[in-house]
């Protein structure tokens, strides 16, 4: 389901990352940066909280908003029942709404958000996602010193917190529309292939955002998939092509693969994933470039596997979802 | 229906897509590395013999713990996942190894404190090593008895 927004405005993002990001060739644009993964607290999870809170921070201070000004959060991570998002947004003593669509949650938030706006319920909206490399690791696979061997199709959970707010105050960039994922299941099982899995739900989303908007794909400046990875990216093309015969082979990338350089960060194998994957690169180079006018229309779809351990050693089949928003620079 | 004629149609261009793994490679590099691990074994068995005057099978049990001990403080100095990660299966299967799985566990969960993190976690990956090992052992001694007589 696609819907327009009249008044819907991004007014300002802040991003906080660890170490692999900070090698990145988006290190620039970062708010903050850290040297270590533990960031200055003493577990993987805490410094999760850490770069969340910490971006939340940056957001209100870049911004120069005090936070009786917020109306609600809307923030959401991987760590089991989001606890990452509860435990920073805490502080901010706001209203508070934890989503989770794994690594589509970002644009599950931005598109909450920006209904609220857009019916006029609220004025202030802060969205936030998480993710760390290592409490991922823990949660979803070993532990973390343990050196299982991966195979190439495998990505590497981001490390950051990142955080935006949303206002119907007239900005550079305008939130124009958004569309809600469905859930799709293509058979695919092999959690070391979240490119295969999520290229799919991208596929849907984007045909039926087209479809219901009425657009081409090259009515975009730049369509932005979320973390499907150097294979993913491939697949969606190629399916892209196949399925809904439309091609993506000119203006369309993916953050996961921008993220990091693949050829010189090895230990990312496939591309970066996690939700702040996409969030980093979306809040901040995208951003930038719609500012400066280098960029006019641009569709970014997070994408999400939909999955735990339990149900994956059960042998069920790993769901996948994607949102999609499209955001402009106002004239 | 139209669902399956959809996924068979994915799945075509997500096989198309598959990366081929070194398998050749990884296999070589890991039984080069595997049999270094041997090597080193037995050296240290032959050490123990001569230095400490003791018979072979107390000299392995030396050499086990040993390889458990470097294994270990490898892998909470922090580099041991690399090696692994290169030699794969040459430093997995041998003893180094469980050493390792143990290990790594201890140090995530002893955040969570040494009950309900550490002593219930470190067995995560070396239980099943455990469990399955005691069974087989159990069902090669009971083969043992059945052909050998028990000798």
């Amino acid at each position: 389901m696609s819907s327009k927004y009249k008044n819907v405005y991004l007014q300002e993002t802040a991003t906080v990352v660890g170490p692999y990001e900070k090698e990145g060739p988006l290190s620039k644009y970062f708010d903050k940066k850290y040297d270590d993964l533990y960031c200055g607290a003493d577990s993987w999870e805490k410094a999760e909280v850490k770069l969340l809170q910490e971006s939340l921070n940056m957001l209100l201070k870049k911004k120069g908003v005090k936070k009786e000004k917020i109306d609600l959060v809307i923030s959401g991570d991987l760590l089991n029942q989001i606890t990452a998002s509860s435990y920073a947004g805490s502080p901010l003593s706001a209203p508070f709404l934890g989503v989770y669509s794994a690594c589509a949650t970002s644009m599950e938030a931005m598109i909450l958000a920006s209904t609220f706006i857009d019916s006029r319920r609220k004025k202030n909206v802060v969205i936030a996602t998480s993710s760390h490399n290592m409490s991922s690791e823990k949660q979803f696979r070993n532990p973390t010193e343990y050196g299982a061997p991966k195979p190439m199709t495998a990505t590497f959970t981001a490390t950051g917190g990142a955080a935006a707010l949303l206002s119907d105050e007239k900005s550079q960039i305008k939130v124009e529309s958004g569309t809600i994922g469905r859930i799709i299941d293509y058979n695919q099982t092999d959690p070391f292939n979240m490119g295969a899995v999520m290229a799919g739900a991208a596929a849907d989303t984007i045909y039926r955002h087209l479809t219901e908007m009425k657009r081409d794909a090259s009515y975009y400046d730049l369509i932005l998939t979320g973390d499907l990875g150097k294979y993913g990216k491939e697949i969606l093309k190629d399916y892209m092509m196949e399925e809904y015969k439309i091609d993506l082979s000119k203006n369309y990338n993916d953050c996961g693969v921008m993220l990091y350089d693949t050829e010189r960060q090895l230990q990312v194998q496939a591309g970066g994933s996690g939700p702040v994957c996409s969030a980093l690169v979306n809040f901040t180079t995208v951003v930038d470039k719609l500012k400066k006018k280098e960029l006019k229309r641009v569709l970014l779809v997070a994408t999400g596997a939909l999955f735990s351990p339990t149900f994956v050693y059960q042998k069920e089949n790993i769901l996948s979802i994607a949102h999609a928003i499209s955001l402009e620079a106002v004239e | 229906m139209v669902i399956n004629m959809v996924n068979k149609k994915y799945e075509k261009v997500v096989n198309r897509h598959k990366p081929k793994e070194e398998r050749g490679m990884h296999a070589i590099v890991a039984f080069i590395v595997g049999g270094l691990v041997g090597v080193l074994g037995e050296v240290l068995i032959q050490v123990f013999c001569q230095k400490f005057h003791i018979s072979r099978s107390e000299a392995s049990v030396f050499m086990m713990i040993t390889l458990i001990f470097i294994a270990s403080l490898c892998t909470a100095l922090g580099f041991f996942d690399n090696l692994v990660n290169f030699a794969r299966c040459g430093l997995l299967i041998p003893i180094t190894g469980f050493a390792h799985s143990m290990t790594s566990a201890a140090i995530d969960y002893r955040k969570e404190g040494p009950i309900f993190g550490l002593g219930s976690n470190i067995f995560k990956l070396a239980g099943s090593v455990i469990l399955y090992g005691v069974v087989s052992a159990w069902f090669f001694g009971i083969l043992r008895i059945l052909i050998g007589g028990g000798l």
